[in-house]
């Protein structure tokens, strides 16, 4: 081709890229505006950012709250890419990995119009201890001074761990010990950064501002909860807080999840965070095939056991619960084996540390193949807790409530006097980590807030995650062995320095935890986004999920 | 003797016949005659009959326990094992369905619920509670609306003010909300009363729930009958006479009230057994893994898509009772005040 043949070429290519990107620009500006209507059962608790622990609401934090670093809004395995945020880059820590030096970005405000300062970052640290955020001990208890937030919480200064320099718009953050998970820490929305003057306590349903793309401009528990445009919003970082597609995201509570179903359906309605009841799984597989979205989750389902409480403060009765379930039949109550894979151990398929164990079935080994009900029965016989009584505790919605029916029949066979008691999901998370509240067993799910082992075994099973008396416990099985937490702080350090290394410390640590029996762990879900027909740009993060504010409804 | 006199007489002799019998003797005439009210009670019969058979069906027609979940389980269809609940090939392959009607009576005759139960067997299990809950509460309503009636009739002043008050308080509350919120915080922790301990599981607590919320509504009429019977000639004869509270409150006044009672039983139980099944139906009444009919239908309303008949079974079971029980009320009331008749079936 002659040189004046490629200048054509390629001026023309630049042309037709040219076009095709305004296109694109003019596609999706054209699809700004109108309302996402979300649909829950129940409201989700609390509306604090650094209080509340469930998906329902992380999920919408995402679009409502930043860190100084946040995992990347993507689709895919991209999303577990920490990336800075409020900060304007991610430092690279000093002192052996003990000191964070972050910068903050200039100009961005929250959703009242104050600007974000340093002193609202030194005060956002200090809230995580005033509010006894569930993950103070277990996240950020690694800060220097948090031991005495976390003895104290109302006169918390952090001293010598969190200071501010105004003038160079840093916040130096100091660690009593290097902390190789602390960056994914920092981007959950417990180290959400909020204004200075927020609440001391816990704010309930009162919004607290925030600086993402949207606010939270009502609140109702009973009826509904609304977002709308942060007014003072400018992106500054698409990778960490893009703008979003709605003006408007509500999600309204009440329905029965049948009802949610077919007001999806019915186009009423866009999304529900619900599970979907088994019987309505093969319509939406079929009929709305091209709706339903099925993703791959780091998730386990188990049922955690009080160690604390007869009968369970026995480990034979623990095992006996996990010999006799029958991880099949659960797998078929939550939608069946493609949206389900039995499990016995706490670490998911894939995760880091993972490694293929179940000894809780016939034939003991790395794959779960069929319950051993005798064995469970001799268990409970040896344990000497035939007789009792046992209630096991669900969320009122069909599917956990199913699944709390199935462990009352195999409890019964086993030789307990078991009973089901379904609570409201608005207050069931908080209730069942309460020890005042004497719950035996209950049905969980846990889905990691970052990937890591540490996210699972250290939070979920960790003394660190222990606290009594308190509705932040996360640790509900109450499970403290000082020999497997003391191998768990090793793993840590360990990770520092050898991710491989710390890893393989981690499948130990695995072994040991489900061998002594805190939960039983369900199945490894899958999870189902349904989306009405007028729903556009699905982008599921396999950190935060279905990232909300990027679809677009028009 | 001609035709005309010999009917004459025929009708004489009924009459005599008739005078002479004693009034529950006339009131089992009426009933007998009553041909719907007798085919209800036949239905009634069935109903309760097959229901007191339920353990011989689970255990030896069925060969299943339906208290047990069994969603892993097999069962037969036309020869073939088949499971109890069958994953989805179609489409994304997502859901799981239970078995429904096979119309075989040794398998899954109505089909599995959620829990890969037995329909028909658990059905029978359900409607014998549903019976017993609603006798038992009916009879309880019916004691002791009779005692406080008599009671607050027959004394008046004080005794008479502080029942029908204490009737007004239950009577103010619309029943279904009453009967929930006693449901809800009861039933939900049992109740310990002194050495007795009533567990959350326990059939009693639905029993006592509501009798005691429908008290008044059979306590009220009965005390206005009282009260009209305290002026009766043959009642101020006897006290005139001299004879006991004792003895006036039992032959005088309760024989003469009995028959109020009679017929409000077989409408209240019908009526409790509606309750029950509202109440088991919110999960504040029978409690799994035992049945009602009222449970049956809560799990059935997570099938109403693939599996109606779950909830469609039970709901046909509790409407032909309820009618049953209602039409041999009325008939039984009928019988006992002829006066009271509401319609002519003779």
């Amino acid at each position: 081709m002659s040189r004046v043949g490629k200048m054509l070429v390629l001026s023309m290519l630049v042309a037709i890229a040219a076009v095709s990107a305004s296109s694109t620009g003019a596609t999706t500006s054209g699809h700004r505006g109108g309302t996402m209507k979300l649909l829950a059962k129940a409201a989700g608790g609390t509306l604090d950012p650094q209080v509340n622990y469930t998906l329902q609401y992380w999920q919408l934090y995402q679009a409502t709250y930043d860190g100084l670093l946040a995992f990347t809004k993507a689709g895919g395995d991209a999303a577990f890419q920490v990336v800075p945020d409020l900060a304007e880059s991610l430092p690279t820590p000093t002192n052996g990995g003990k000191k964070w030096v972050f910068k903050l970005r200039k100009g961005i405000k929250f959703s009242n119009g104050k600007p974000v300062t340093v002193d609202d970052v030194v005060a956002s640290f200090r809230r995580i201890f005033k509010v006894k955020s569930p993950t103070s001990g277990g996240f950020y208890g690694g800060i220097v001074g948090a031991k005495l937030c976390l003895a104290k919480p109302a006169g918390c200064t952090l001293k010598g761990g969190v200071s501010a320099d105004a003038k160079a718009n840093t916040v130096t953050v100091n660690l009593v010990a290097a902390d190789p998970e602390f960056k994914y820490k920092l981007a959950v929305p417990h180290a959400s950064i909020l204004p200075a003057d927020a609440p001391t306590s816990d704010a309930g349903t009162k919004p607290i501002p925030g600086t993402g793309a949207y606010y939270f401009a009502s609140y109702n528990p009973n009826k509904q909860l609304v977002m709308k445009r942060n007014p003072y919003f400018k992106e500054w970082s698409k990778a960490a807080q893009p703008d979003g597609y709605p003006d408007v995201i509500q999600q309204s509570f009440g329905l029965t999840v049948e009802a949610q179903i077919t007001a999806i359906e019915n186009g009423q309605a866009d999304w529900t965070l619900e599970a979907p009841p088994a019987d309505r799984l093969n319509e939406m597989g079929t009929k709305y095939a091209s709706q339903t979205h099925v993703e791959t989750l780091t998730a386990f389902w188990y049922a955690p056991m009080n160690t604390n409480l007869a009968p369970f403060n026995n480990v034979k009765a623990r095992q006996a619960v996990n010999y006799a379930i029958d991880r099949n039949a659960l797998v078929k109550i939550f939608g069946g084996s493609r949206l389900a894979q039995p499990s016995c151990q706490v670490l998911p398929p894939g995760f880091p540390g993972h490694v293929d164990y179940c000894p809780y079935t016939k034939n003991p080994g790395t794959k779960w193949s069929a319950p051993d009900v005798a064995k469970a029965k001799l268990l409970v016989q040896q344990s000497g807790t035939k007789g009792a009584s046992v209630t096991v505790l669900s969320s009122d919605d069909e599917v956990n409530k199913a699944v709390a029916v199935y462990f009352q029949s195999v409890l019964n066979q086993i030789g307990y006097k078991a009973s089901v008691k379904p609570i409201s999901g608005n207050i069931f998370f908080t209730y069942v980590q309460n020890t005042k509240n004497k719950v035996q067993i209950n049905i969980q799910q846990w889905y990691q807030d970052y990937p890591a082992a540490s996210d699972f075994l250290n939070i979920l099973f960790g003394c660190d995650s222990f606290h009594p008396g308190s509705d932040s416990s996360i640790n509900i099985a109450g499970f403290c062995d000082k020999k497997i937490d003391k191998q768990m702080k090793h793993a840590l350090t360990t990770a520092l320095t050898d991710e491989k290394a710390a890893n393989a410390e981690w499948a130990k640590i695995d072994k040991e935890v489900t061998d002594a029996s805190p939960m039983a762990t369900l199945f490894t879900p899958k999870h189902i986004d349904f989306l009405s027909k007028r729903v556009g740009n699905f982008t599921f993060s396999k950190q935060f999920y279905w990232l909300v504010d990027q679809s677009w409804v028009q | 003797m001609s035709d005309a006199i010999a009917g004459e007489a025929t009708a004489a002799a009924g009459d005599l016949a008739a005078v002479a019998a004693s009034p529950w003797a006339l009131a089992r005439r009426r009933l007998l005659r009553n041909r719907v009210a007798q085919t209800m009670a036949g239905v009634l019969a069935l109903i309760v009959v097959v229901c007191l058979c339920a353990p011989l069906y689970a255990a030896h027609v069925a060969h299943t326990n339906p208290f047990r979940s069994n969603i892993d389980g097999t069962t037969i269809v036309g020869g073939k094992t088949v499971p109890v609940m069958k994953e989805s090939t179609s489409g994304l392959g997502l859901g799981v369905t239970p078995i429904g009607p096979t119309w075989d009576i040794h398998h899954y005759f109505l089909g599995a619920d959620g829990q890969g139960r037995d329909v028909a067997a658990r059905l029978l299990y359900g409607g014998r509670n549903s019976l017993l809950i609603g006798a038992a509460a009916a009879l309880i309503t019916c004691f002791f609306a009779t005692i406080i009636g008599i009671v607050a009739g027959f004394f008046g002043g004080l005794v008479d003010g502080v029942l029908s008050r204490a009737l007004d308080v239950i009577w103010a509350f619309p029943v279904y909300l009453l009967a929930i919120s006693l449901s809800t915080v009861l039933i939900a922790r049992g109740v310990s009363i002194g050495p007795f301990r009533l567990e959350s599981g326990s059939l009693l607590l639905p029993i006592v729930i509501i009798a005691v919320v429908y008290i008044p509504y059979v306590a009220r009429p009965i005390r206005g009958e009282v009260l009209s019977l305290r002026r009766r000639e043959f009642v101020e004869a006897a006290i005139g006479l001299g004879a006991s509270t004792w003895r006036v409150l039992w032959s005088d006044i309760l024989p003469n009230i009995v028959t109020t009672a009679i017929v409000f039983f077989p409408l209240m139980l019908a009526i409790d057994m509606l309750t029950e099944a509202a109440l088991s139906f919110l999960s504040i009444g029978v409690q799994e893994p035992n049945a009602s009919w009222g449970t049956i239908i809560l799990n059935g309303q997570d099938l109403l898509y693939t599996r109606p008949a779950v909830a469609i079974a039970p709901g046909i079971a509790i409407a032909l009772t309820v009618l049953a029980l209602n039409v041999l009320g009325d008939g039984v009331r009928d019988a006992l005040d002829p006066r009271a008749k509401l319609r002519r079936t003779d």
